[in-house]
């Protein structure tokens, strides 16, 4: 049989089950969900831990799969994909999303040679971090409203524009901006040092504690230099990337409900009323089996989506919509049937499994949300 | 078994022995499922000669029942090159040779707890088609709780008198023999007290009476028994022990249900596509009806993840691990994900989907209307979904049983 019939290997190799099981030790033990709490308020917060990020760095996580060259270890998304998975069990608000998926993703696909020696050496070595603003108020992902703009000039380009909710904007070192170029009708994508003249980074707070930032550009100044993949074809690299984000995301979330269903079903164990375990009773115990059935459904779904990425690109953009929005339901509904199950409790802020829900409805809608994935897919079936 | 050639050239050796020697008549007709195909049997209506010669040119390489021993009619090949002659088959859209619940469950059970008398006695006939078998698990009041049948066996000299019913045969009326679960002791505690039983369909006192589904199809009947004599030779294990053999034949039952539904990847969607775009009245390009396409869309996503799944299970059993859990999951996910499938359609034909018969509606929509009423079994023969879900609650999550 021609490979290409052939289903997507699903299975993780010897070292990459060794990855899968470290990664998920280091990060319950040194990031464990309930610093939730505490992170955001720390005095001058980041919203996150870089001791932690550094630490990941030295074990080589943020560059498994960036090229060698660029100081990384050359290995596959779907190695990334393992250790997001496990980051997703704890719900880290460390910046995976947007330095690792958005940013990095965007100069693996699209970069300079001069671009990617610039940052991805650092981004592999934790000192690093990118983000990438494209959606705007009211946008919702289609590109065919993005109102920024790059204005063509002698030199380069003058970049204006607001843009709401760029994950881990507030510390990025660089930010790579989606607008379009005047004259024409192109979209471009821009990369933008942090310190450049006219760029203002306003801190927002989420009730899922992931970091955020708004970014307003008010002509800022950008070389030639600055422009990630040839215009013509910057909205192709700009799908492209965020693909790699929902399938990453969608690791994320596997993990995320994978715990808060192990959460769930220690309490139905262990938590007695009527003289009996609450487990016991049949119409939790269906529920329970249900939210087990759609996790395994959920997590065939994000195997296939990231080993695509390494073996069968023409396949991604389907089976990111498939892993975006099979995990966007199954959290979603792994989450909302953790806190019913938990009772009054499951209600406290002082209870860890709220902030599994608060998440689940983030990433939910977060690059688009099931009725965006199912469109797109059907588009990619031809329907 | 070692003597099987190395996969790619058997695949090749088949594929050339099929391109030679399949009947051109029923190349492209099947989708190869462990329903579709040639049920055989004494009481078999007249059958197209092309199928006959098919039976016959399979069963002379043992290719009826490929994974069997070669002594009992089958091929002796492994699992790996049983799944190849599939592939192959299904690549050409041919049918397999022989299906039926003599194939797919009594003959691997025999395989496992029959004695050698048993297994020189039906399995070859099995491997003909020569014999169709039906299965004689539920009666009235033994259903989800199987264990609680009450047909009796009473021993008279070297024989058992069977007196009894039995409920739901399916296909009862068009069997020759039944396999059956019998109490054989009734003082003993419920499971102890059964006996796993092959009862011939011919024998004085069996007399089955069809049952009218409501798909309007009466593939099944209650069976009733009057003083049937059955050799005590016909018990398969020991006396009193037939449990154990009528737990492993559910788990071969299971595996046929899971196979007939995971069909070619995509299958559902396209089939469901073209519906929509025959009712619709749209030849290309997006549906029209942005509802109904977000609900294919979610249809087809579903498909898609429980295709994968299966996928991930059977390398997780290449690798040479045991799939674990997830197994338990496929027979449930499987059946609602069809019954929602047949559930879109309907919505898909509107009023179309109405017909009964094809005075007034088109022969497609009918059949198709009659498969959606069939399909809301799916989720009760072969243990119902509740029972699955009572499964994955206690043996895989393991949470405590209720006082
Ligand atoms: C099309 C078809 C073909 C069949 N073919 C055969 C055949 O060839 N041979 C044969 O022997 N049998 C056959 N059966 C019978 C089938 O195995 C039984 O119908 C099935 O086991 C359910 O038993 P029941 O019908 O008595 O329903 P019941 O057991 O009475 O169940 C009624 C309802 O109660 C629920 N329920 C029962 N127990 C529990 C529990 N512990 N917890 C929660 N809910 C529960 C069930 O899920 C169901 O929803 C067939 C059935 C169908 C529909």
């Amino acid at each position: 049989m021609a490979s290409e019939d052939s289903p997507l290997w699903m299975l993780l190799d010897e070292g990459q089950q060794m990855l899968a099981s470290t990664a998920a030790q280091f990060l319950s033990k040194s990031a464990p969900v309930g610093r939730l709490r505490e992170l955001p308020r720390a005095p001058g917060a980041d919203g996150f831990s870089r001791a932690l990020w550094a630490e990941m760095a030295e074990l080589g996580w943020l560059g498994l799969q960036i090229p060698e060259a660029h100081g990384g270890l050359g290995l596959g998304f779907f190695d990334l994909a393992i250790v997001l998975e496990a980051s997703g069990q704890t719900l880290m608000p460390e910046p995976f999303v947007s330095t690792l998926l958005l940013g990095a993703q965007a100069l693996l696909l699209g970069g300079t040679d001069a671009q990617r020696a610039r940052y991805l050496p650092g981004v592999a070595d934790g000192s690093r971090l990118l983000a990438l603003a494209y959606d705007e108020r009211g946008m919702r992902g289609d590109l065919s409203r993005l109102r920024a703009s790059a204005t063509r000039e002698a030199d380069g380009f003058t970049l204006r524009g607001v843009k709401p909710h760029a994950l881990d904007a507030h510390v990025a070192d660089a930010i790579v901006v989606a607008a379009r170029v005047e004259p024409g009708d192109a979209i471009g994508l821009f990369i933008v040092p942090r310190d450049a003249a006219g760029l203002a980074i306003e801190r927002e707070q989420r009730m899922d504690l992931l970091n955020a930032a708004t970014v307003r550009l008010d002509a800022v100044r950008v070389g030639e230099d600055a422009v990630v993949g040839p215009l013509e074809t910057s909205e192709a690299l700009l799908s492209a990337v965020l693909d790699r984000a929902r399938i990453g995301l969608s690791a994320q979330m596997l993990g995320a409900m994978e715990r808060a269903f192990e959460m769930t079903v220690a309490y139905l164990k262990e938590r007695v009323q009527f003289g009996v375990p609450i487990g016991s009773f049949q119409a939790l115990q269906h529920r329970a089996a249900r939210l087990f059935i759609e996790i395994a459904l959920a997590r065939s779904s994000v195997l296939a989506a990231a080993r695509a990425v390494d073996d069968r690109p023409a396949e991604v953009p389907r089976l990111a919509a498939l892993a975006k929005a099979k995990c966007g339901e199954a959290f979603w509904q792994v989450a909302a049937e953790a806190i019913q199950m938990h009772g009054g409790i499951g209600m406290t802020a002082e209870h860890d499994i709220g902030f599994y829900f608060k998440r689940a409805q983030a990433a939910e809608v977060m690059f688009g949300d099931g009725a965006t994935q199912r469109r797109r897919w059907a588009e990619a079936c031809g329907y | 078994m070692s003597e099987a050639p190395p996969l790619t050239e058997f695949r090749d050796e088949i594929r050339a022995w099929l391109e030679a020697n399949a009947p051109a008549s029923l190349r492209g007709t099947s989708p190869c499922g462990p329903f579709d195909g040639y049920w055989g049997g004494k009481k078999h209506p007249p059958v197209d000669p092309d199928v006959l010669r098919w039976r016959d040119l399979c069963l002379e390489r043992g290719l009826t029942a490929p994974t069997w021993p070669k002594a009992y009619g089958g091929a002796g090949l492994d699992r790996d090159h049983a799944v190849v002659f599939y592939e192959e088959l299904r690549a050409m859209g041919l049918p397999r040779p022989v299906v039926g619940f003599g194939f797919a469950m009594i003959g691997p059970t025999l395989l496992e707890f029959g004695n050698e008398a048993q297994k020189r006695e039906h399995l070859p006939r099995i491997c003909a088609g020569e014999i169709r078998w039906c299965q004689g698990y539920s009666e009235p009041n033994a259903g989800s709780d199987l264990a609680n049948v009450q047909m009796r066996a009473v021993r008279d000299g070297d024989h058992f008198v069977v007196d009894g019913q039995k409920v739901w045969t399916s296909h009862a009326d068009k069997s020759d023999w039944i396999f059956c679960l019998v109490r054989t002791d009734p003082t003993a505690k419920k499971q102890r007290g059964i006996s796993f039983l092959l009862v011939d369909m011919d024998t004085p006192g069996v007399t089955p009476r069809e049952i009218e589904l409501i798909s309007g199809s009466s593939p099944f009947c209650e069976t009733f028994f009057e003083g049937v004599r059955v050799p005590l030779g016909n018990v398969v294990g020991e006396v009193n022990s037939g449990w154990t053999v009528a737990k492993a034949l559910l788990g071969h039952e299971r595996s046929m249900i899971g196979q007939s539904i995971g069909r070619a990847p995509g299958s559902g969607q396209r089939e469901l596509v073209a519906k929509a775009r025959h009712h619709l009245g749209a030849a290309e390009g997006p549906l029209p009806d942005p509802l109904l396409r977000d609900a294919i869309a979610h249809n087809g996503m579903d498909e898609e993840a429980f295709q994968l799944t299966l996928a991930r299970l059977a390398q997780t059993r290449e690798a040479g691990a045991s799939p674990g859990s997830e197994s338990s999951i496929l027979k449930i996910a499987a059946t609602e994900m069809k019954q929602r499938r047949y559930t879109l359609g309907m919505r898909i034909a509107g009023e179309e989907g109405l017909g009964w018969t094809d005075d007034g509606f088109d022969a497609q929509d009918v059949d198709f209307t009659r498969g959606w009423l069939r399909s809301r079994a799916n989720t009760i023969e072969g243990g119902s979904s509740e029972i699955q879900l009572n499964i994955i609650a206690k043996r895989v999550l393991g949470l405590p049983d209720g006082k």
